[in-house]
């Protein structure tokens, strides 16, 4: 999280949960990024990361993602996992997010 | 009961996969080198079916009249840690792949879609906010989105 501050990158992170639950998920981890709520899947559809029925009760919910954007919002990086245990690290993230200006 | 009459090797092959199972979901899931390949998982759990294999040996040996409930607990309780070592590889190797494809999905050198979204105290938060707020006192470099299943 500090390594991310440092270098400049503000992690961002978004999902179908209300504000209350993604809350109480920030307080428990001890997270500081925003977490951001977008329970009808507008901006989930809008990045074409819509996994339909996949939630409680054939809910829709966000596959999971993740995209760099520099600061004139152009997209410099995008992980699109083939399985969703697996997710991009740290590490990597900082090695791309190097050669943001 | 003596550690001779106890079939120890089956008993200690279930204990193994329950924490095998435990410690993944607890702990190692929070590491990414032990979740993106679960392999501390994977050889506990290799562990646990060499001492249920031994148990079960144990159980149906010839040479130890061991009562019919011996061996009928012996494959009852291997057959229930052989289901949750299945489900855990079926869920991680197999249903965590249906994912859409999301052909889509913004690329490289694309705008990103602009947002508005709530954040945890319930206030607006766009993008361009994301992106002019300082980050540490300096004009942030870029945002990380990071697009997650959630607890729903």
């Amino acid at each position: 999280m500090a390594a991310f501050n440092e270098h400049g990158i503000r992690p961002v992170a978004i999902s179908v949960d209300s504000p209350d639950i993604s809350r109480k998920l920030a307080q428990q981890a001890g997270y500081t990024f925003p977490i951001l709520s977008d329970p009808d899947v507008e901006t989930i559809r809008r990045y074409d990361l819509v996994h339909a029925g996949a939630g409680e009760n054939g809910h829709d919910i966000a596959r999971p993602a993740e995209f760099l954007i520099d600061s004139s919002g152009t997209v410099r990086w995008v992980n699109l996992t083939e399985n969703y245990w697996i997710r991009a690290t740290p590490e990597k993230i900082l090695e791309v997010g190097r050669l943001l200006k | 009961m003596t550690l001779r009459r106890l079939n120890w090797p089956l008993w200690a092959g279930f204990l193994l996969t329950i924490v095998s199972v435990i410690t993944f979901f607890s702990f190692l899931v929070w590491i990414p080198s032990t979740r993106n390949f679960p392999w501390v998982t994977l050889l506990m759990f290799g562990a646990a079916a060499v001492l249920l294999f031994l148990g079960v040996r144990r159980a149906f040996a010839a040479e130890q009249a061991k009562p019919r409930r011996a061996k009928i607990g012996a494959v009852i309780l291997t057959s229930v840690c052989a289901f949750f070592i299945a489900a855990f590889v079926f869920s991680f190797f197999v249903a965590a792949r249906w994912l859409p494809a999301s052909t889509n999905a913004p690329q490289v050198g694309q705008k990103a879609p602009e947002f508005t979204l709530a954040d945890t105290s319930g206030k607006s938060v766009s993008l361009a906010q994301l992106l002019s707020t300082p980050v540490n006192g300096n004009a942030p470099k870029g945002v990380l989105l990071i697009f997650y299943r959630g607890y729903w």
